[in-house]
């Protein structure tokens, strides 16, 4: 089943993702992409993560692909400009794969290569009606193509975002726009969570909460004072500094946070940032 | 206004190696503003470069260095000097060194970097930029300009880094732009706004209109 009927058929949905390395070793990866095989209805690849050059989304999207899992095609717009963006959609449609998560894009100065120029020709919300338009069998300018690709878009969202109102207009605007599914920034705070899935309940639109493990207190303090819209409750904070295995409180606050979650949204998107091999253990303790 | 900043020293020494005898030009322009090439930089530029070795065989603070008919009239009254000289180190804009280069047939160093300003600035300065883009969107912004106040030049709302404090995640000592266009429309009652969707730039209008590229002073430099 593809990502599109797992949402339909309204199940439960987990997600998570894999980084590209940097450089051609693509084993590591691919293993880590195998542990998610069966268990997760599809697998996000970032695109050159925090702006650090690395491996292409697509072509790693192309070999999941080929394993027969089932890849979302991360999509920046802060390295291609428009002709590029809608080249890179066709080149993914004839390679069969079908999700698209449109972003805007960390800025350059943030990653590894500070002295490149950005682009930001076009941002998430032009980027999905963009895709919105090649399926109608259109360039963006309205000159036709050969044969309309088929596209299942997705967004991301800030439950957490300052001020929140302004996140919930653009998440709106990406509806609109033609975004049929929403990953969030990570969630800690059921509450919080629970408050903003109210105020977006009349989209209708299946939303699935980011979860990130958290790999200790340190981590956690370090989000909070410089993530933007993540808030780890202290509680949480104060139960990885007690822990005595730290990876294994770590699973379990993930998998009380799905537990949680469950009867509030649609499903959760798992991002390991390096500890994909944990992925497995967190879904079975959430009975998942 | 443009704003300028002295390049280091030995960058300067390096345009320069291999030329003995150069001549100063300052400006009292922006350059003067900008405490790069005013009458004081200038004489400290001297000498530096007679202490490098160099020899300066004249210097002039022009009031403005864009403007090729001032420094054509200033050349003629120095003509001794500028002959003499195997290059010009002019202490000025980009569009300064530009002019200057125009119209001496002199090799011309800058010796100055320009800076970005993230936008054009009114003649009255204040944190108000434009970035000329042909296609004013403040009616839908509450008078806040998208380009130049957030970093990435979003159209269509916050991009989601907005820090805790309402700061820019790409550099915190910048208010988050879209932070302040929300304020801004939610006081004037105007939220509505944010629902529109704003079709990506044409950035063929930030091309000059080629009428305005053929100005009056265009013309009478090119002596048409
Ligand atoms: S929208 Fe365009 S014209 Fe208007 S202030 Fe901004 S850059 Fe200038
Ligand atoms: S934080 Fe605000 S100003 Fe900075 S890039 Fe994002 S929207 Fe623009």
């Amino acid at each position: 089943m593809g990502l599109q009927e797992s949402l339909a058929s309204k199940k439960f949905v987990v997600t998570s993702e894999i980084g590209p390395p940097k450089g051609i070793h693509i084993q590591e990866m691919l293993a880590d992409a195998d542990l998610l095989r069966g268990r997760v209805d599809a697998i996000n690849v970032t695109d050159l993560q925090s702006s650090v050059m690395r491996l292409g989304s697509l072509a790693v999207c192309h070999l999941l692909q080929e394993k027969g899992l089932e890849p979302i095609f991360q999509m920046t717009c802060r390295d291609r400009n428009r002709l590029a963006l809608q080249a890179d959609l066709l080149s993914a449609s004839v390679l069969g794969i079908k999700n698209v998560l449109a972003l805007t894009g960390d800025y350059a100065s943030l990653g590894d290569h500070p002295q490149a120029k950005p682009v930001f020709d076009l941002d998430s919300v032009s980027l999905l009606s963009v895709i919105k338009t090649l399926e109608t069998g259109t360039d963006m300018v309205g000159n036709p193509l050969s044969g309309a690709p088929k596209f299942f878009a997705g967004a991301v969202v800030n439950p957490g975002g300052n001020p929140v109102e302004a996140q919930i207009f653009k998440m709106e605007k990406k509806i609109k726009a033609g975004a049929s599914f929403f990953q969030t920034q990570a969630v800690y705070d059921v509450g919080a969570f629970e408050k903003f899935m109210k105020r977006v309940a009349p989209f209708r639109v299946p939303v699935l909460a980011g979860i990130i493990l958290l790999k200790s207190a340190g981590m956690a303090r370090f989000m909070n004072k410089n993530v933007a819209g993540v808030f780890v409750p202290e509680p949480l904070i104060q139960k990885m500094s007690k822990a005595e295995d730290r990876v294994k409180t770590s699973i379990e606050i993930a998998a009380d946070l799905i537990k949680e979650l469950k009867g509030l949204c649609q499903g959760v998107h798992i991002m390991p940032i390096g500890w994909e091999s944990k992925v497995p253990a967190v879904l079975e303790a959430a009975k998942l | 206004m443009l704003l300028s900043q002295q390049k280091p020293l030995e960058e300067i020494l390096r345009f320069l190696d291999g030329e003995k005898n150069i001549f100063i030009l300052g400006c009292n322009g922006c350059a003067e503003a900008s405490g790069t090439g005013g009458k004081p930089q200038v004489l400290e530029m001297k000498e530096a470069l007679e202490k490098a070795g160099k020899k300066v065989t004249g210097f002039s603070v022009v009031d403005l260095l864009c403007q090729k008919a001032l420094v054509q009239s200033r050349f003629r009254g120095k003509a001794k000097e500028v002959k003499a000289a195997d290059s010009i180190l002019a202490m000025t804009c980009g569009v300064g060194v530009q002019a200057v280069a125009a119209v001496s047939n002199k090799v011309t160093h800058p010796a100055c970097n320009t800076l970005p300003l993230g936008g054009m600035r009114g003649e009255w300065q204040g944190s108000e930029r434009c970035q000329e883009c042909g296609d004013c969107v403040l009616d839908l912004t509450g008078g806040i300009c998208p380009l130049t106040a957030c970093s990435k030049s979003l159209l269509n709302g916050a991009c989601g880094g907005t820090t805790k404090e309402g700061k820019c995640e790409v550099d915190q000592e910048m208010e988050c732009g879209w932070r302040l266009i929300y304020e801004r429309l939610e006081k004037l009652g105007q939220l509505e706004k944010l629902r529109q969707i704003y079709e990506p730039k044409d950035h063929s209008k930030m091309m000059p209109p080629k009428g305005l590229r053929l100005s009056e002073r265009w013309a009478l430099e090119q002596g048409k």
